[in-house]
């Protein structure tokens, strides 16, 4: 086993005092507390750590953040873990998934082979006919799905879910969202900051001594003000109407997860720049990553991602990873400048990237490619709140819709790169003054009324800088990593005549993976456009839907609060041999053993049953028989007092409600009997007549 | 999910409340042809912009009432009041208000 590690760096989150042992595909693997499974399994030499979904072609790490979409792994019985997010714990049983027989040599690879029967849209057009060999089409491609392996056997996990009120609601933790939690927290707000990792900080994390110490110096601030909670290793999925926001926290001790509902004053938005990967022939090669994976490696991990790389950058992240793989000691044998029109044409390699062509034709032997070639803007959240982002073609990505903090959305503002390019000193003032702000809103100082824009005072303007227009290269590649769509079958689909980003979506199932267009989505729409000769602003988007994240289902539906109700006298039936029967949220007896004979009994004899659960509804004054003669079907002017009657009950539609016995107490009093399941609903339907 | 404000509890979650329709005139049953009685059963006006609607606050104070919404923004207004309450914190009326009749 060859160790990556290097020596301590600055602003690496791992722990060298705290090691632990951990299980990948059955062998003992070395991590350090603080090290994710990837960067464990990289630290150790590891390149190969999935398979792809439809081609099985050996998959390595590309993005080193949750998103990866190489890096999807086993833990135990939990299928479909992020490895390149998940902590690596003492003891964790870690595998591949859908790989068979082992990683490293995998039969289904021969996908590949057969890659020219999978086109775009292969399941439209084969193994549909003839129709009654179906069965055996299904069972077979069911063996080729991807994902995990689930059990029956897995304990079901503690859920649990909780509601929050802050005024101000802070999507994303990096510089701008602490600095936009810290301003409004001082402006007298309660805060909820949001982050996605496992620390705050965002980019400043595996920057620079001078962004080290700007991201010490806000972590500080952000622990300074009490009126802030912070969350992290949790996500915001989803923003609502009135903004309710949904946010899903991970990483808790004896909890799996938590969904938290919050009702938000205010909603900033700080989801920071998502890069974008770059596609070209090889593109999918482990071995080739973006330069945000490689600083992170490099700098919170301490892990050298190669020995010898090529970098093409296209903007200052390129250009610190190259200064960052330069001092980890890889040997940077090129830096491409796309910015001068340097371009990459093909990378070579099997199972692992070999070397890399250069457009000029000269081929340079390496095992890291590292491409910077610009940023998705993640608008979901924006979006979902009505915004509708539009395409600069000067900063090469998506921006925020003018109406964005005004009229209907005056409870929805962003900051940081998401809205806009500036020095770390700009961008941190724009969150600041915005933070204050929301803070301002929320407090019901200004008036965000829905009538009118809404002025963001003091906020200064940020501006977006210019960045080349960078999706694919000069070869074809994967656009979608996840879904193995690559710009053929894109092209393939608009030959077909599926020109529209959204019918080309489905066609293809670009951005239809895990990463929902994340990392793909401007490919696609970049690719889509240059095909059907229109500009990326007349292509459009597909629709951003929640959630953001990937939640389970048992976040979603937490922990059961629904009450059961027993009669005073269930040990009496238990005593006496009741079946129970479950009518609403009572738990009733059925029958004691014998139910013909006790049926035969009511009939011939006598029964006695015991109706606590029965709804009562006590009904007094003047004017009680006018409101049974509307509620029942039959007559009730004329019930003496001590009679009692049964009764039907209809809706206005004719259909049946319910029924029940009611009697008359007294000249002015009444007692209506309804059915245990259905009282709440006669209590509604009476009181909609009063 | 909007709020909704119970002119007896407060602003709450919609989800404490069930819809209980338009308020649309109830025709007299002994007198409707059966057209008459099946279009105010069934059919609606599918509005765009602001309907009067009656809530039930279900998981509350158990009342009906009736609300102003408009179904392009979601935006709400006492019918009382003629007043926009967009989500804004707002306490609740001091004195409950006559309750809201049948239709």
């Amino acid at each position: 086993m060859t160790t990556s590690r290097l020596g301590p760096q600055p602003g690496e989150v791992i722990d060298r005092n705290a090691p632990l042992t951990f299980r990948w595909n059955g062998r003992a693997f070395p991590a350090c507390q603080g090290d994710t499974i990837i960067s464990a399994l990289a630290a150790a030499g590891e390149r190969v750590f999935s398979r792809s979904f439809k081609y099985h072609r050996p998959r390595g790490l590309l993005t080193g953040s949750y998103l990866d979409p190489g890096c999807t792994v086993q833990v135990g019985d939990e299928p479909n873990v992020r490895g390149a997010h998940r902590l690596v714990a003492e003891g964790m049983n870690v595998r591949s998934q859908n790989t068979w027989p082992s990683l490293r040599f995998d039969v289904k690879a021969a996908n590949q082979l057969a890659g020219a029967f999978l086109p775009a849209g292969f399941y439209y057009k084969t193994f549909i006919r003839p129709q009654r060999l179906w069965p055996a089409y299904s069972s077979v491609l069911r063996r080729f799905s991807s994902g995990g392996v689930t059990s029956a056997d897995s304990p079901h996990g503690y859920y649990d879910k909780r509601y929050a009120h802050p005024d101000v609601l802070v999507a994303g933790g990096g510089p701008a969202g602490m600095a936009a939690a810290v301003a409004a927290a001082r402006a007298g707000a309660r805060v909820l900051l949001v982050e996605e990792e496992h620390q705050l900080g965002g980019h400043l994390r595996w920057g620079s001594d001078t962004e080290l110490a700007a991201l010490r110096s806000l972590v500080a601030e952000v622990a300074d003000c009490g009126s802030i909670e912070v969350l992290t290793d949790s996500v915001v999925i989803g923003r609502y109407d009135g903004n309710w926001v949904a946010v899903v926290q991970r990483g808790l001790t004896g909890v799996a997860e938590r969904l938290v509902k919050a009702r938000a004053g205010v909603l900033v938005v700080a989801a920071g720049l998502i890069e974008r990967p770059y596609v070209f022939a090889g593109n999918d090669l482990p071995g080739v990553m973006l330069s945000t994976a490689a600083r992170r490696l490099v700098n919170l991990y301490a892990v050298r991602p190669g020995a010898r790389a090529v970098v093409l950058s296209a903007n200052a992240s390129g250009d610190a990873a190259a200064a960052d793989l330069a001092r980890a000691g890889v040997d940077v044998a090129h830096v491409a400048d796309a910015r001068r029109g340097e371009d990459i044409l093909r990378a070579h390699g099997r199972g692992g990237l070999r070397g890399v062509e250069l457009a000029g034709g000269r081929r340079i032997d390496c095992d890291l490619l590292v491409t910077a070639t610009g940023w998705t803007a993640p608008m979901t959240l924006l979006t979902m709140a009505g915004d509708r982002p539009v395409y600069s073609s000067r900063a090469a990505r998506f921006v925020p819709g003018a109406g964005l903090g005004s009229g209907p959305l005056a409870d929805v503002l962003a900051v940081g790169g998401i809205a806009g390019d500036g020095s770390l000193d700009e961008l941190v003032a724009h969150a600041s003054a915005t933070g204050a702000e929301a803070a301002r809103r929320a407090l019901g100082g200004g008036s965000a009324g829905p009538a009118g824009a809404v002025p963001v005072l003091g906020v200064p303007a940020l501006g977006v800088a210019e960045h080349p227009e960078l999706f694919h290269g000069g070869t074809h590649g994967f656009v979608d990593f996840c879904e193995d769509v690559s710009s053929k079958d894109l092209r393939t689909a608009v030959q077909e005549g599926y020109d529209s980003a959204e019918l080309a979506k489905r066609y293809t199932t670009a951005t239809m993976g895990p990463t929902q267009g994340k990392l793909e989505a401007v490919n696609v729409i970049a690719i889509l456009a240059e095909l059907t000769g229109r500009t990326i602003a007349e292509t459009g988007t597909t629709t951003w839907r929640p959630p953001y994240a990937p939640v389970t289902l048992g976040a979603l539906a937490g922990r059961v609060f629904e009450p059961v109700r027993y009669s005073p006298m269930q040990p009496w039936h238990e005593a006496h041999g009741a079946r129970p029967l479950v009518a609403g949220a009572w738990i009733r007896p059925d029958h004691y053993g014998d139910p013909e004979g006790e049926a035969r009994r009511v009939r011939s004899a006598v029964g006695l049953i015991d109706v606590t659960p029965i709804g009562k509804l006590d009904l007094r004054g003047p004017d009680v028989p006018k409101l049974l003669n509307l509620l029942y079907v039959n007559k009730w002017s004329q019930l003496g007092v001590g009679r009692v009657r049964y009764g039907v009950m209809c809706a206005e539609d004719g259909v049946v409600l319910d029924d029940g016995v009611t009697g008359r107490l007294g000249e002015q009093h009444y007692l209506m009997s309804t059915t245990s399941s259905g009282a709440e609903a006669v209590a509604q339907w009476a009181e909609n007549w009063l | 999910m909007i709020l909704l404000t119970c002119p007896w509890c407060g602003q709450r979650n919609s989800s404490e409340f069930s819809y209980a329709g338009n308020v649309a005139g109830r025709p007299d049953p002994d007198q409707a042809t059966p057209r008459e009685w099946r279009d105010y059963l069934y059919l609606r006006d599918n509005t765009h912009g602001w309907v009067t609607e009656r809530w039930y606050h279900r998981a509350g104070c158990r009342q009906f009432f009736v609300v102003e919404r408009d179904t392009v923004t979601d935006q709400t207004r006492d019918p009382r009041a003629g007043t926009v309450s967009l989500n804004a914190a707002e306490p609740p009326t001091a004195e409950p208000p006559a309750n809201q009749g049948a239709p």
